[in-house]
């Protein structure tokens, strides 16, 4: 069986998607990205290969996304993630004509054409505010663990307005509503309302059409998708896969990448990963 | 006669004692803190330990705070933005604009000849070149933010650094120093990078000079030679930059003394000292 892979190099967490040739995952994985980006993408590939127990030369095609995508030394092809989270956002849930990444720097929104491809987007580049890096500066000032952020909101009885959108100034913020003696739950709940707003502001300047399908790592809180659902209105789609979205649309962009110069060259087997390899950019 | 300003900033809290001839007789500063009413009485009461004076030996006292929290210390309270007008040209007459970056936000102020306010516009949205902000890059670098400003000016190349919002900043420095740049020469580009932003807001209230430079920032060696680089002028830089408003505070304090007006604490609030047990 043939192998192809995606990888997702972004600011916080590095993750990476194993799809067979018929377009099935066969393996997911991540990890922190730290400083050193060639490493961490090294070994999320290492354990992607070590889940099927194969080797990496044994790839056909490994194509690179996220912002570190440019430092995969082992990639074949660097695809956008705009284009990556639109077409993992499709297989995931095929009637998406929005998504949006909420990353832990950069959140975008997509609008998809009919086809599939990224029509319109927009997206948070200068400031994190409206970003994960936002909820983690909350929840290390009210020092609760970045996982627990959202269903902790869930519990509030009282939400306190946050009316920083910068990430550094509404911990000061959040510190003096921990000083008024205002719960945890009611100070999260209030953070995730904030940052909700922003995320909203960039789906409706996208001219949002439903279906809506959240990707990217914040969209396993369970607090800001109920945030974003009451301010939108609207239902939003949510996978345990979501997280991997931008990976899953990479690993299928290389499989359909490779399925054309297969095809190209009569079905032979295009080219190895050694055999391709690019030089470091 | 003495007067006290208290300038209760969004990280520290300054005061400043006068006494009738306005000269400064103590300074004082504490961390802000959560409880900014406490902050004030404490660096209230540091400024009279300092002096050596008791709360009822002040005969006027003026507070100023900072923006949506102002703190309603002392026996009347003037804003921030006055009571920087008043102190930078109390120690710099021919001040005209006035740049003051605290711990949390930026101020550009345009002044009269009477230090009288003409325009001025803030940034309070965004932590971009604040002391927050440089006190975030002193953790990523592993230094003390004193230490920022004196690093920074042994840089001879400095790097370019194309974010301003702080959280980007953190991670464009792990970038930097994963790729073995000189920490100097980050912070020189740091320090670059936020001097044009402040430039953007001195320009919207007109750049005439003298420029004074204000708050806990214009301690900081590196923002000071930046600005004055980009800006291709000297700066007015006190080394009592962090407590300009306190002292404008007190100027304003020393004005309602001066027309007789006395203050709550002196006017026996405040416990009396006996006839024999007061006074040092």
């Amino acid at each position: 069986m043939g192998y192809l892979a995606g990888i997702d190099v972004g600011s916080r967490m590095t993750r990476g998607v194993l799809v067979d040739e018929h377009g099935r995952v066969q393996a997911k994985t991540g990890r922190e990205t730290g400083a050193r980006l060639e490493v961490a993408a090294q070994a999320v590939l290492d354990e992607l290969c070590a889940t099927q127990r194969i080797k990496p030369e044994e790839i056909l095609y490994v194509a690179s996304t996220g912002y570190g995508r440019y430092r995969v030394l082992f990639r074949q092809i660097q695809i956008t993630e705009m284009t990556c989270h639109g077409v993992g956002a499709r297989w995931l849930f095929p009637g998406t004509r929005t998504v949006l990444d909420i990353g832990a720097m950069n959140s975008r929104a997509l609008r998809l054409a009919d086809s599939g491809r990224v029509a319109a987007f927009r997206m948070n580049d200068r400031c994190a505010s409206g970003a994960g890096r936002f909820l983690e500066r909350v929840a290390k000032a009210l020092e609760v663990k970045l996982e627990e952020v959202g269903e902790l909101a869930l519990r509030a009885q009282d939400p306190q307005p946050i009316s920083s959108i910068c990430a550094v100034l509404a911990e000061s913020e959040v510190i003096n509503h921990v000083t008024a003696g205002a719960s945890v739950e009611d100070i999260l709940s209030g953070a995730h309302f904030s940052i909700a707003e922003r995320l909203v502001a960039l789906v409706r300047q996208v001219g949002a059409q439903p279906e809506i399908t959240l990707t990217g790592g914040v969209s396993k809180n369970a607090g800001l998708v109920r945030a974003l659902e009451e301010r939108l209105g609207a239902k939003l789609n949510v996978s345990p896969h979501s997280e991997y979205a931008g990976a899953l649309g990479a690993a299928l962009l290389a499989r359909a990448r490779w399925q054309r110069l297969a095809d190209a060259v009569g079905g032979a087997r295009v080219q190895s990963c050694e055999a391709a390899r690019e030089e470091p950019a | 006669m003495l007067v006290a300003g208290v300038d209760v900033g969004s990280t520290a809290t300054k005061a400043a004692l006068l006494d009738e001839n306005k000269r400064v007789l103590a300074l004082a500063l504490v961390d802000t803190g959560a409880n900014v009413v406490r902050a004030a009485e404490r660096a209230f009461r540091a400024a009279l330990a300092e002096a050596r004076v008791e709360e009822w030996d002040v005969t006027y006292t003026v507070g100023t705070g900072y923006g949506r929290y102002r703190v309603p210390f002392g026996d009347a309270q003037v804003t921030e933005i006055g009571c920087h007008a008043k102190g930078a040209s109390f120690l710099f007459p021919a001040t005209r604009t006035i740049l003051d970056m605290g711990g949390q936000d930026t101020k550009a102020i345009r002044i009269g000849d009477g230090a009288d306010v003409q325009d001025f516009c803030m940034n309070d949205k965004c932590a971009a070149g604040t002391g927050r902000f440089l006190e975030a890059a002193a953790e990523v670098l592993g230094l003390k933010l004193e230490e920022l400003g004196e690093v920074a000016t042994q840089s001879k190349k400095p790097m370019k650094i194309t974010n301003v919002c702080t959280v980007f900043v953190e991670q464009e420095i792990v970038m930097h120093l994963a790729r073995g740049c000189p920490v100097e020469d980050i912070l020189a580009g740091l320090h670059w990078t936020i001097a044009g932003r402040s430039i953007g807001l001195l320009r919207r209230v007109g750049l005439e000079p003298e420029i004074t430079f204000t708050g806990g920032v214009a301690r900081n060696a590196g923002v000071v030679r930046a600005l004055e680089e980009r800006l291709a002028t000297k700066l007015n830089v006190a080394p009592q930059s962090q407590h300009i408003g306190a002292i404008g505070a007190a100027l304003f304090a020393w004005e309602r003394a001066a027309h007789g007006e006395v203050g709550k604490r002196a006017n026996g609030a405040g416990p009396r000292p006996e006839a024999a047990g007061g006074g040092n």
